[in-house]
């Protein structure tokens, strides 16, 4: 089986956020990268299936040089090779765009990302790049099995699950539960030393969003503290104070 | 204890003098150390038992024997990795980092350096993999600082020789597969030599009772006419430069492993300053508790400074045992006042298992006192800088 993880490098979920004064960039000074949670997970279930069923696991970034140290960590997970494409991703259509063009011609059975990055949250590269490459795409995906190139997909859904099942090649965003993150070990960092890398050049996308601002939520008010006995106090103040009712 | 929040600290950007994999590295160990140390190091040292199952986890972060060469299992990475994994695992606990500081610098390290290449094709591999686990018998009851007075020793008898004596205050031991021994042969030369545990007249007793290293087993060593093959003895070594080359090596990963404890215990303080309020704002607001951190994270980053540096020269075998004495004092030191400090800051809080730093302060009280107790590293220096020796 061949699989294409598409990992991404965010800021550290302990990171504190801070944007630069006129509101239109996030601060990076002094910020670790990690990576993204979610594709982390993508990673991990690519590993379980090409381990029991063999197969290779390449992973692709849409970024400059900086994110490197987070490719070399997922190919210290395991993943057999990397891409790297040198641009810099600005919105979901230009990464779309970037990974769709790396993969068409090259067949991979599954394409794997995280449901969401855990910085702009836009959950739209999956979806965008299945529709580019003309396939099938499961998104938010809870457990996934293939045998005999068909999928079987768990999702979550209201008050429920549901069981897809989907001939490969798919497109699959994965979410909790999906696999359990692995610690890279000492052998796995050594031979992330020798693995290829693969550097190549981005095409040339229009920008189809702009940032305009950042604004940063209103600080959280402090907490009140109600005896345990006096519920009338905490009804008059969720009445007057936090106005629930 | 409660979640492990742990953040690092880096005052002085010390992590851009790191190669990307030095980092990749310590945050793997950060984040191994998160999931399988620190979630149940309280109870173990509560109970005082050592977590043997954490033993293949260790080996597969690369804590046994980081900077051994591959060909014989290790990691064949250099000396600021090996001190990053001691800093990262002694984060976590200094008992665990006890248990691979021994593995790594007074039992591999050993085999690696002085013993026949059966020796190490016999021993690294299952050393590294955590398979098997060895000890370090120096130490005895009568001779502490001063080992060169040891009365361990043993008679040549043919193919073999009968090894005699007693080892004290031995990490692993209880539970250990091998000790690396120094004993004095029939000329008074001490040699180094690798008892297995099953040989004949070996035991190793657990020392109780210690309200410190309390998640570290120590043992002693007890050989009663044990019948020791010669091919166990290292061909390579004779003389105390044997044991002390093994405690430059392990001391060089204390003065690392010191920075994760004072930095575990900075990093409680700050966030529990920041969290508890009295009189009504916050107790990191007011100037006594101020100068605490602040005094904290000035240490430690020199502490970063002086461990990077001595790492560097390690790396190039230029540090001297006297540049490592230095560093594995001041360190621990420094480690040991913060643990002190942070504990008050936490009020009653400090002295509970809900948060690290009463563990901490007590187990750097063994590793202030092991590997060279405070005042002999101080003597070292002091000989090495006025050429007047000032210990007998
Ligand atoms: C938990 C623990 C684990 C240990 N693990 C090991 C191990 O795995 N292997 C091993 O071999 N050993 C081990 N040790 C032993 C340790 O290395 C010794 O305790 C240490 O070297 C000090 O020896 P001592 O306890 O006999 O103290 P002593 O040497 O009796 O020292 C007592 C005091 O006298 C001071 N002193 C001694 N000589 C002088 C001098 N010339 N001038 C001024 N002051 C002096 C010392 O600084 C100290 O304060 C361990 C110890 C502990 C507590």
């Amino acid at each position: 089986m061949k699989i294409l993880v598409c990992i991404s490098n965010v800021p550290d979920t302990t990171t504190k956020i801070n944007f630069t004064e006129d509101q239109k960039s996030f601060v990076t000074a002094g910020v670790q990268y990690i990576i993204n949670p979610y594709d982390e997970i993508a990673l991990t279930k690519a590993l379980e299936l090409t381990e029991k069923q063999g197969g290779t696991v390449t992973v692709i970034n849409v970024g400059d040089v900086t994110t490197e140290p987070t490719i070399r960590k997922a190919l210290a997970i395991g993943a057999t090779d990397a891409i790297r494409v040198n641009g810099t991703p600005r919105d979901a259509y230009y990464v779309a765009k970037q990974v769709a063009h790396v993969a068409k011609d090259q067949n991979y059975d599954l394409i794997l990302t995280g449901r969401e990055s855990i910085d702009y949250n836009g959950s739209q590269v999956a979806a965008m790049v299945a529709e580019m490459l003309d396939l099938p795409s499961v998104s938010i995906v809870k457990s996934l099995t293939i045998e005999n190139g068909i999928a079987t997909l768990e999702r979550e859904i209201e008050g429920g699950k549901e069981i897809l099942n989907c001939p490969t090649p798919l497109i699959v965003s994965a979410t909790e539960g999906m696999a359990e993150p692995r610690i890279p070990n000492m052998r796995g960092i050594m031979s992330a030393r020798t693995k290829p890398l693969v550097v190549v050049e981005p095409l040339p996308v229009p920008q189809l969003q702009e940032y305009v601002k950042y604004d940063k939520p209103a600080a959280r008010s402090h907490v009140k503290l109600v005896p345990s006995d006096d519920v009338k106090k905490l009804v008059d103040l969720l009445h007057t104070e936090a106005k629930s009712f | 204890m409660a979640h492990d929040r742990f953040q690092g600290h880096d005052y002085y950007q010390v992590d851009e003098l790191l190669t990307e994999e030095h980092l990749l590295i310590r945050n793997s160990v950060r984040e191994w150390v998160k999931k399988e140390v620190s979630p149940i190091i309280e109870d173990y040292a509560q109970r005082a038992e050592f977590p043997k199952q954490i033993l293949k986890g260790l080996a597969d972060i690369g804590a046994f024997g980081p900077y051994i060469p591959t060909e014989y299992g290790g990691g064949g990475l250099d000396q600021i990795s090996y001190g990053l994994i001691m800093q990262e695992v002694e984060r976590g606990d200094s008992g665990i980092r006890s248990t691979a500081s021994v593995q790594s610098s007074l039992v591999m390290y050993p085999i690696f350096t002085y013993g026949s290449e059966e020796q190490r094709k016999k021993y690294l591999p299952s050393l590294a993999k955590g398979e098997m686990i060895g000890c370090f018998g120096l130490t005895e009851p009568d001779h502490g600082s001063n080992p060169s007075g040891m009365i361990t020793n043993f008679k040549d008898a043919g193919d073999h020789v009968i090894l005699n004596g007693a080892k004290m205050w031995i990490s692993n031991a209880p539970f250990a597969h091998l000790a690396v021994v120094w004993a004095k042969d029939e000329n008074g030369d001490i040699r180094g030599l690798i008892v297995e545990r099953g040989m004949e007249g070996f035991t190793t007793p657990e020392t109780h009772g210690k309200w410190s290293l309390r998640a570290s087993a120590t043992g002693e060593l007890v050989f009663d006419n044990v019948k020791v093959p010669k091919s166990n003895i290292f061909p390579e070594v004779k003389g105390l430069k044997g044991p002390l080359g093994c405690l430059n090596s392990a001391r060089y990963g204390i003065a690392w492993g010191a920075i994760g404890a004072a930095m575990d215990c900075y990093d409680t303080a700050l966030r529990y300053s920041q969290e508890r309020i009295q009189f009504g704002r916050p107790i990191g607001g007011f100037q006594l508790q101020q100068k605490k951190l602040a005094e904290m994270i000035t240490e430690i980053t020199k502490a970063q400074l002086l461990t990077w540096r001595l790492g560097v020269l390690k790396n190039e075998n230029r540090a001297t045992p006297a540049q490592i004495s230095m560093a594995k004092r001041n360190n621990v030191n420094m480690a040991i006042t913060i643990a002190r400090e942070a504990r008050q800051m936490l009020g009653g809080m400090g002295i509970t298992g809900e948060y690290p730093i009463m563990r901490h302060m007590m187990n750097l009280e063994s590793v202030i006192t092991y590997e060279g107790t405070h005042d002999i590293h101080l003597l070292i220096t002091g000989m090495d800088v006025t050429g007047l020796n000032a210990f007998t």
